[in-house]
């Protein structure tokens, strides 16, 4: 009998783990079919002319798929946005953790997880509808489709996410540390710029690599409001294709398993890559530097 | 370090210093209004979308707008298969991903000793949370529809969908189990029950509702997410509701994308733009609200 419960338990516990195998098991299956569908582009261009190629012409004849346009826009937009998320959500943060009383707390915390909730469409919905015609009329510009737009749009993509890791790492460092700062005689704003933030960086750095990775791979406001232009830009007003919008937008009409089909996964595989290469990062940075206490320091 | 200096000059010079702590107050109070402008910048961007949305959108809500077909090619009538497509769609998904995450969510809290396989297998959790949504919809093309065979369906964007949501409900479900005070585990193990009945009777009835709020989100992010179905489950127009899971389906967030972009008359359907945007965030606010309420609730209670 008790044989019996016990080996019972083993059996629903094995189970269990089977269970929390999925998402490695959904991540390895992601992997395998974009490099399945991707790799076979390669026969027909190099992986260097791929990455390094400057025309993205997939429908010409004869094709060109250079995806350096594509990846210099992504890289763009997301330096753009973070230009703007970073200080945005930081401070937020900050509001939020350390001066907000519990009233302005529970009103303002919502207000940024509705941000983050807002449907990646409606935000590209509001670029173009709004945005776009602002930006044409204040600077004079041919179309307000542009990095400039689809880089603030993104941006307040990525600030709910860089302002509640970041709001978690300030909140964790241990109170005697702020004590003792107050205790000599510095004001608050001292002890948050010199004890809170510097103990909080390694949270704070997570934050804003998440923030940075969740812009790179956000593809419908780049889709409707970066411009569509696979050239390599040289002003925040040009129009730009970044990598996700170009899978977005053509992926529809691309022969199924032609050259265009593939090249499109092979775009999918760089920016898994780079989404990926983020992540890891920042899960290394937030477990080489847990905080745990003030001994830590 | 500066207070060592500082001290012997307070005896001598106290106007100086007094001067100085005003300036840094000063300085304290610009920081303060800046820290503040911050937050609201953010209250005002979330305002000024969903106001934009409700001032325009309103005026194309009506009755027969959520319950009727789509007319002379999409640029009158109603949004009612897209309304259907995505409840489907996202209730699907939930159907799928939430016993699949609370599982998950049990053996990593519950079971797992820590160490090295936990270990990857939240590194996995967090990358999976970290795939852009376009590089799901390719996976759901080559693997659902292509590889199964399933077609674009209902089915394929569930899978996808499910897939997408599945480190959200892992998360919450965590955060639920980890609420669930050690007291209760002792309690039940104490009395002799086994680990299986201390979870199945004890600790998931007390974490339910904290997991519930996880699934109103899951649901929520299932509902406006567009990239991940536009290759799977989601069509341009199909005159017919969805009668199997096999049919390919209408869904909002694509329908305001195909409206603003592809549509035969972009200016003239603007109005539909609208409505449909703000039928989408009404759905996927509101059920955010709920669940943001509903935790706000569980925390008071505890």
């Amino acid at each position: 009998m008790a044989l019996a419960r016990k080996t019972k338990d083993k059996l629903i516990q094995n189970f269990f783990f089977m269970m929390a195998l999925s998402s490695i098991v959904a991540l390895g299956l992601i992997m395998v079919y974009l490099f399945m569908e991707g790799v076979p582009i390669f026969q027909k261009v190099s992986p260097f002319n791929f990455l390094f190629g400057s025309y993205w012409y997939p429908t010409s004849d004869p094709p060109d798929f250079g995806i350096l346009p594509l990846i210099a826009a992504s890289v763009a937009v997301t330096v753009v946005s973070s230009a703007i998320a970073i200080p945005l959500g930081v401070m937020t943060a900050i509001y939020l953790a350390e001066i907000a009383g519990t009233r302005a707390r529970n009103f303002f915390k919502p207000v940024v997880e509705l941000l983050a909730a807002l449907p990646s469409v409606v935000i590209g919905f509001f670029g173009m509808v709004v945005v776009a015609p602002f930006l044409q009329e204040t600077f004079d510009l041919p179309t307000g489709l542009n990095l400039l737009n689809a880089s603030i749009m993104l941006a307040f993509m990525s600030v709910p996410t860089i302002c509640s890791v970041s709001e978690d790492a300030i909140y964790s460092v241990p109170r005697e540390l702020k004590e003792a700062s107050l205790a000599l005689g510095a004001t608050h704003w001292e002890t948050i710029a010199r004890v809170v933030l510097p103990a909080s960086l390694s949270g704070i750095s997570t934050a804003v690599i998440l923030g940075m990775s969740r812009a790179i791979g956000e593809t419908m406001v780049v889709l409707m409001v970066a411009g569509g232009a696979a050239m390599i830009p040289t002003s925040i007003f040009d129009p730009v294709r970044p990598m996700p919008s170009s899978i977005a937008a053509e992926m529809a009409e691309a022969p199924f398993r032609g050259d265009h089909y593939h090249a499109l996964f092979a775009i999918g595989v760089v920016l898994f890559v780079f989404t990926l290469v983020f992540n890891i990062v920042a899960a290394y940075i937030a477990d080489k530097h847990k905080q745990v206490g003030a001994a830590t320091l | 370090m500066e207070m060592t200096q500082a001290i012997p000059k307070t005896a001598f010079e106290p106007e100086k210093n007094a001067n100085k702590d005003a300036g840094r107050h000063a300085r304290q109070k610009l920081m303060w209004g800046l820290f503040g402008l911050s937050s609201i910048i953010n209250l005002a961007a979330l305002l000024l979308i969903c106001g934009f949305l409700v001032i325009n959108g309103l005026p194309a809500i009506s009755l027969s707008f959520l319950t009727e077909m789509p007319r002379d090619s999409m640029t009158a009538g109603g949004i009612l298969p897209c309304i259907l497509g995505t409840v489907i769609l996202s209730l699907g998904a939930m159907a799928v991903a939430f016993p699949l995450g609370v599982a998950s969510a049990i053996y990593l809290n519950e079971y797992a000793a820590p160490g090295r396989t936990v270990k990857i297998i939240r590194l996995g959790i967090a990358n999976l949370a970290g795939v852009p949504s376009v590089v799901f919809g390719l996976f759901g093309l080559a693997f659902f529809v292509t590889f199964f065979g399933l077609g674009v369906s209902i089915l394929s964007g569930v899978l996808t969908l499910a897939i997408l949501t599945l480190p959200v409900i892992i998360g919450t479900a965590e955060e639920a189990l980890k609420s669930v005070p050690q007291t209760y585990r002792e309690a039940s193990l104490g009395l002799g029950a086994t680990k299986w009945q201390t979870i199945r009777l004890v600790v998931l009835p007390a974490a339910m509702p904290g997991m519930l709020t996880g699934a109103i989100l899951g649901l929520s992010r299932a509902a406006g997410e567009t990239a991940a179905i536009m290759f799977t489950a989601a069509v341009f127009f199909t005159p017919y509701l969805p009668t199997s899971i096999m049919d390919s389906v209408m869904a909002l967030p694509y329908h305001v994308y195909v409206l603003a972009t592809a549509g035969t008359e972009i200016d003239k359907t603007r109005p539909l733009q609208y409505g449909t945007s703000l039928v989408l965030i009404s759905l996927v606010l509101g059920m955010n609200l709920i669940a943001i309420l509903y935790r706000a609730k569980l925390q008071k209670r505890r």
